[in-house]
């Protein structure tokens, strides 16, 4: 995590000190900074830790037992895990997942980026287009989902009549088993393009205007400053959305659940969905908790594959 | 609108050229421009087909994203309020009648009350402990930094769905259920938000900072007076987040609240699909006013988040 900076650092926050005491200072120059450290991490560590981590440990504790939320838990050690592994359902609801974030995320974040750039230049009514753009972020689902059913009814929704006008092929969208998921990509995209662009645009003010200037006077053409000046520095920003997406992504659940229902015939089912229906559906807690600890295994890992490889791309201060 | 724009459709002299916006997918009359400027500004000023296909397409683009919200208001004040026919913006005789019959069923004052004070809280709760967290990451070298910035991010990982139910068993052994401390408590820190403004703190040059030191300023003299002002953008999105994750949060309160007291807004909203199954308007109703609140605390963000680099004092 840009520890290399952070050492650069060190030397200028710790003024020079008499040769002598050095060791001692130096100890207590550490001392000092972990007390600071302490300071600025506990208000966010202890809630964090409180209301977040404890629960996430009982869920793993869960995930060992049989469950049905009422009775006594029984102890089945890793059972549900070997049925999971075991289970074609998982594959297919992860197969599923990794499908909607390979369509998701390039759409959203394609859409953002040229959003944000727009959206930044002086333009009349710059801040209505922010404000529209904005707003199917804040819109519920339930609304959004009767829109997009609508907008993608295969018989007479405005999406296949445009396609039927163009004289290309209507597909069955939602009610069809191989464009469900296509169709909640669509719509998520369209609903998160607002967000992407939202951080974005603040990360493009942080950049300095000297840069472009300089820019120009190398003669550097649009392209060359938006290659060269904007998407390195904008990098802090795209880092962060591309963590964030694929973090949110691998949990998707609420449009599925309101547009498709994981159908039809579970064939837009997610990770977070089957999660959902083995809780509160068929009482199996244990299951449902060992499934989100694969999840959250496959998170961790791509987690962490971005964050170390971060160091290639990313260009901090 | 709050903000005023000037309007470059026109006159040549007022190329966005400041902006870093320019470069995605313009024509290269932008870039003629730009060389034109430099060899002096004789050109007669010209229709810029560039900008006026980019007006249409962001206008077109607004539309098409205004059209759910739009059709949500306009379902609200219909009698009645049939969707059978699909989306449509034309309203016969419009009726308040929807909103009259939400406050009537429902105690509506109380429920925006509960919801907007929650949000309010945990939004200033996330401000504060986010802020400071990411300071201590961005700028802080102590050991077992990365491990921790690791669990913190860890949080994000396991989905809700599975958190609630060890969560509410918590909650029942601290005898805390059914409490405003209960509502707020799992949103008073968030590493989205720490991820966030780490991010922004990481662009902000250490150079500042630096100088701050030399000058004899602490850590949290450094956070307050150098580092926050400088990513007041970051700290405007975390507020329209914040504000808006706890605005919706619905299955949280919908395991944790049993008294109708505490009842907050999208719990209010969810009683009304079981009791007019049928009266859309209403339930429209209901969608209206749980965006316009997240809408209006967008607006006055936005300001601050396009407002960053005019007082950072870069050289």
């Amino acid at each position: 995590m840009a520890s290399d900076q952070i050492v650069r650092d060190r030397p200028a926050a710790t003024p020079p000190r008499p040769q002598d005491g050095r060791r001692s200072a130096r100890r207590r120059s550490r001392l000092r900074t972990a007390g600071w450290a302490m300071f600025f991490l506990l208000p966010s560590g202890v809630p964090l830790l409180l209301f977040t981590f404890v629960p996430m440990v009982s869920s793993a504790w869960v995930s060992l037992h049989e469950w049905n939320l009422i009775s006594e838990m029984q102890w089945v050690g890793f059972a549900n895990y070997a049925h999971l592994l075991t289970d074609p359902t998982t594959r297919e609801v992860f197969g599923h997942t990794v499908l909607y974030i390979v369509g998701y995320f390039p759409l959203v974040y394609a859409g953002g980026l040229a959003l944000a750039v727009v959206l930044n230049r002086r333009l009349a009514g710059r801040t209505f287009f922010r404000a529209a753009y904005f707003l199917p972020v804040v819109t519920s689902w339930v609304v959004v989902a009767l829109v997009w059913q609508w907008l993608l009814n295969p018989s007479n929704g405005l999406v296949n009549q445009i396609l039927g006008f163009l004289n290309l092929p209507q597909p069955g969208w939602w009610t069809d088993p191989s464009w469900a998921m296509a169709s909640v990509i669509l719509a998520s995209a369209w609903k998160d393009l607002g967000f992407v662009m939202v951080i974005l645009l603040a990360g493009l003010q942080t950049i300095p205007q000297e840069l472009y200037e300089a820019a120009r006077i190398d003669g550097a053409s649009a392209w060359q400053q938006f290659r060269r000046v904007t998407l390195p520095l904008l990098s802090p920003s795209t880092f962060f959305v591309v963590v964030i997406s694929l973090i949110n992504g691998f949990q998707v659940f609420d449009q599925v659940y309101v547009m498709t229902g994981g159908g039809p015939a579970g064939s837009s089912q997610v990770v977070v969905g089957q999660i959902y229906e083995l809780t509160f559906r068929y009482g199996r807690a244990g299951e449902a908790s060992a499934l989100s600890w694969l999840l959250f295994a496959v998170i961790l890992a791509v987690t962490a594959v971005q964050i170390r490889g971060q160091r290639k791309w990313v260009h901090y201060a | 609108m709050p903000e005023t724009t000037t309007p470059g459709t026109t006159t040549p002299g007022t190329t966005p050229g400041t902006t870093a916006g320019t470069a995605a997918g313009q024509p290269p009359t932008v870039r003629r421009r730009w060389s034109a400027r430099g060899g002096g500004d004789g050109a007669p000023p010209r229709a810029d087909v560039g900008r006026v296909l980019l007006y249409l397409g962001v206008g077109l683009g607004g539309l098409i994203m205004l059209f759910p919200f739009l059709w949500t208001v306009v379902t609200s004040i219909t009698p009645g309020g049939n969707l059978s026919g699909g989306p449509s913006l034309i309203v016969e005789d419009p009726t308040m009648d929807a909103y009259r019959t939400l406050f009537d069923t429902l105690p509506m004052w109380r429920i925006v009350l509960n919801s907007f004070g929650i949000a309010v809280a945990s939004t200033l709760c996330q401000l504060v402990t986010g802020s400071m967290a990411a300071y201590g990451f961005a700028r802080l070298q102590f050991r077992g930094k990365n491990v921790i910035f690791a669990l913190y991010l860890a949080t994000l990982m396991v989905p809700l769905q599975v958190l609630v139910v060890p969560l509410f068993i918590q909650m029942t052994r601290l005898n805390l259920n059914d409490t405003y401390f209960a509502l707020l408590a799992p949103s008073v820190a968030s590493a989205f938000g720490i991820f966030l403004l780490k991010q922004a703190m990481e662009s902000v040059p250490r150079e500042l900072d630096e100088a701050a030191t030399i000058d004899g300023a602490s850590h949290l003299r450094i956070y307050a007076t150098v580092i926050l002002p400088l990513v007041r953008p970051a700290l405007a999105t975390l507020t329209v987040f914040a504000f808006m994750s706890s605005w919706n949060s619905f299955l949280w309160p919908l395991v944790v609240v049993r008294s109708p007291e505490l009842m907050t807004l999208p719990l209010g909203l969810s009683t009304l699909h079981g009791q007019f199954t049928t009266e859309w308007n209403v339930v429209m109703a209901g969608s209206v006013v749980s965006i316009l609140p997240i809408a209006i605390v967008y607006m006055f963000a936005q300001r601050h988040i396009i407002a960053g680099m005019a007082h950072t004092g870069f050289k």
